[in-house]
């Protein structure tokens, strides 16, 4: 019988709604019971979140005062722990699952799949390489636990309305003290998140300074829109690093993203592959960008994006 | 204190990779192969940390077959002092790459282990994770800023929620992201001086690494295929087809 683990992840006691993808994409294994694990040092609050996703069957909680970050290698044995009696354990291809996942599947002494975009079968699964030039076809072999990351941007958030079981889980494992967490600098702001938002607006190098972005914030105001950036606008201090959209960044699927001085490298343009539309705004005709593009405008962005505004 | 680097050669990353048409894998014949840009950043981190006189000994290791003795030649040009080449057939998986590097760090002892965060072409971003956890040591991922003083570094990780620092007792695997550093250029004199260091080869069977690999790949296909939309001419034309798709 197919059961699978998934490791929700938090922060500040709200569930990742990554975590509702991971759900969606186990139960696109045929006949999987699905359960979530929340290793924190309250855990309360966000197992109560994670028992309400639809499909999950129950949820087991952990509390330790170690877990009050998620330290990868602090979380790692729990994980391995609690994996008995699993055929699959699951985390999102976040940063948070990408440092933690590996671990576990080392303590268990399998690989991984990362970046799971498809399931062919409790065993077999697509994921991109090469940036997302190739997808490939990947089989884990039965008989071992399979762990995976979930590319959230392929699967959509399952909904609430579930009421699992929420079981307290005493793990048994030694914990290092190797490592400590001493801080996380956020970028704060009440826009809405880059990875879950529906509509996102872009800057590139184009955009030319901190303050130039201000028309890209502006424009997501308008729209209620979250704010992306190319790596080079990163990398140019324009914006911080959180915000980078594609290969190493973030990848996404809003429904609408719009790209403005963005010139579209692939290591760019993976990152924003299953979004619904795009809209490329460029002065070069023949940026990479509007090879894909939905829609393209050729122009000044600096002229184009206060008119397009004010015409929204 | 001698730092271990892992330096895998990868295809180019300006290269647009093409599927076979049979399926069975990507085109790489004839194609530019370079260092993976991640671990010529894990390389630069350690000649600064060396510049510094924090250390002491660069390391350069890579997995792969016989002919990427020219690749190693590259790390000791950027400046690595010793090489070496676990010769393998084929490509290796994570786990496979993770537990031979543990060798490696049984053998060599370093103090510190820089890799990528991920190689740009199976992009699987585990084998730093896999070798922290296998030796029991801590791990700093997606670094963004590295400080190391006495028995400790203080890491700050470039993570979705924004920057996270970790401090972490040394010795630790720490993963480089893009930001960490600008790999400096390689310079003619030092290609000449790179043919004179040494580069120790170990064929992957006197590893006794556990074996093989577990994941078994299959057919190989190109990404569907996003088809060029229409070029508007105005804001106005924009915003137009934007409302009828209901958009904005
Ligand atoms: C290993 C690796 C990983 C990478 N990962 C990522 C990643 O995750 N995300 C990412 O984005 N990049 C990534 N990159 C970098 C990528 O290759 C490109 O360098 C980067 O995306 C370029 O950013 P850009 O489009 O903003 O800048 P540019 O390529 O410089 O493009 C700027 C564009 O703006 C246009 N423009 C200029 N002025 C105006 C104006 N006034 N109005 C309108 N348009 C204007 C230009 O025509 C041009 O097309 C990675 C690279 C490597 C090697
Ligand atoms: N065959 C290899 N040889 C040397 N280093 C490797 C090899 N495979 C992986 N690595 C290191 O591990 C990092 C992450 O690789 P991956 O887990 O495959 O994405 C790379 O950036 C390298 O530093």
């Amino acid at each position: 019988m197919t059961k699978i683990l998934i490791v929700a992840e938090h922060l500040d006691g709200k569930l990742n709604s990554a975590t509702a993808r991971c759900v969606a994409c186990a139960q696109a294994i045929a006949g999987a019971e699905i359960h979530v694990a929340v290793l924190a040092d309250a855990p309360d609050a966000v197992a109560a979140q994670a028992a309400q996703l639809a499909g999950v069957a129950k949820v087991l909680s952990v509390a330790n005062p170690a877990n009050a970050h998620p330290i990868a290698q602090v979380l790692a044995p729990q994980v391995a722990k609690l994996a008995a009696g699993y055929t699959h354990v699951f985390g999102p291809s976040t940063t948070f699952g990408k440092d933690l996942m590996p671990c576990v599947a080392a303590l268990l002494g399998v690989a991984q799949v990362s970046d799971v975009m498809a399931v062919d079968g409790a065993y077999a699964f697509k994921r991109p390489i090469y940036a997302g030039n190739a997808i490939v076809d990947v089989t884990a072999p039965e008989g071992q636990t399979v762990v995976a990351t979930v590319r959230t941007a392929s699967w959509p958030a399952v909904g609430t309305g579930g009421s699992a079981a929420v079981e307290a889980a005493s793990v048994d494992a030694a914990l290092p003290t190797h490592t400590r967490f001493v801080g996380l600098q956020q970028g704060k702001s009440d826009r809405p998140d880059l990875q879950s938002a529906p509509k996102v607006v872009s800057g590139g190098r184009a955009v030319g300074s901190a303050e130039g972005f201000k028309v890209i914030y502006s424009l997501a105001d308008k729209l209620g829109a979250a704010v992306g950036a190319s790596r080079a606008a990163v990398d140019a201090g324009y914006v911080p690093n959180e915000l980078q959209v594609g290969q190493t960044g973030k990848i996404i699927a809003p429904e609408l993203y719009i790209a403005v001085g963005i010139s579209g490298a692939i290591q760019h343009l993976t990152g924003i592959k299953d979004a619904g539309t795009i809209v490329a705004i460029n002065k070069d005709p023949e940026a990479p960008i509007f090879e894909i593009a939905d829609f393209g405008l050729v122009g000044d962005l600096f002229t184009l994006l206060p008119d397009l505004e004010a015409a929204l | 204190m001698k730092i271990l680097v892992g330096y895998k050669r990868v295809v180019d990353y300006n290269v647009r990779i093409q599927v076979k048409p049979d399926g069975s894998g990507v085109v790489t014949d004839g194609v530019k192969l370079s260092p993976n840009p991640f671990d010529d950043i894990a390389l630069e981190e350690a000649l600064r940390l060396r510049d510094k006189g924090i250390a002491t000994e660069v390391v350069v290791a890579t997995i792969a077959p016989a002919d990427a003795q020219p690749h190693l030649r590259n790390g000791l040009a950027m400046g690595a002092n010793r090489a070496i080449h676990v010769v393998a057939d084929g490509p290796v998986q994570p786990l496979t790459a993770a537990r031979a590097l543990l060798k490696l760090v049984e053998k060599e002892q370093p103090q510190l282990v820089l890799l990528g965060k991920q190689a740009i072409d199976d992009d699987a971003n585990q084998t730093g994770q896999m070798l922290a956890t296998l030796w029991g040591r801590p791990q700093a991922t997606f670094a963004s800023k590295l400080e190391v003083a006495g028995d400790k570094a203080t890491v700050t990780r470039e993570v979705d929620a924004g920057l996270e620092t970790l401090e972490v007792d040394l010795p630790a695997v720490v993963t480089t992201d893009l930001r960490l550093n600008e790999p400096r250029f390689i310079k003619l004199p030092d290609i000449m001086k790179a043919k004179s260091k040494p580069l120790e080869t170990i064929p992957f069977a006197d590893l006794a690494v556990e074996s093989g690999d577990h994941l078994t790949t299959g057919r190989h296909a190109p990404p569907p295929k996003r088809s060029k939309g229409v070029m508007v001419k105005d804001v106005a034309e924009l915003v137009s087809a934007l409302r009828a798709k209901g958009l904005v």
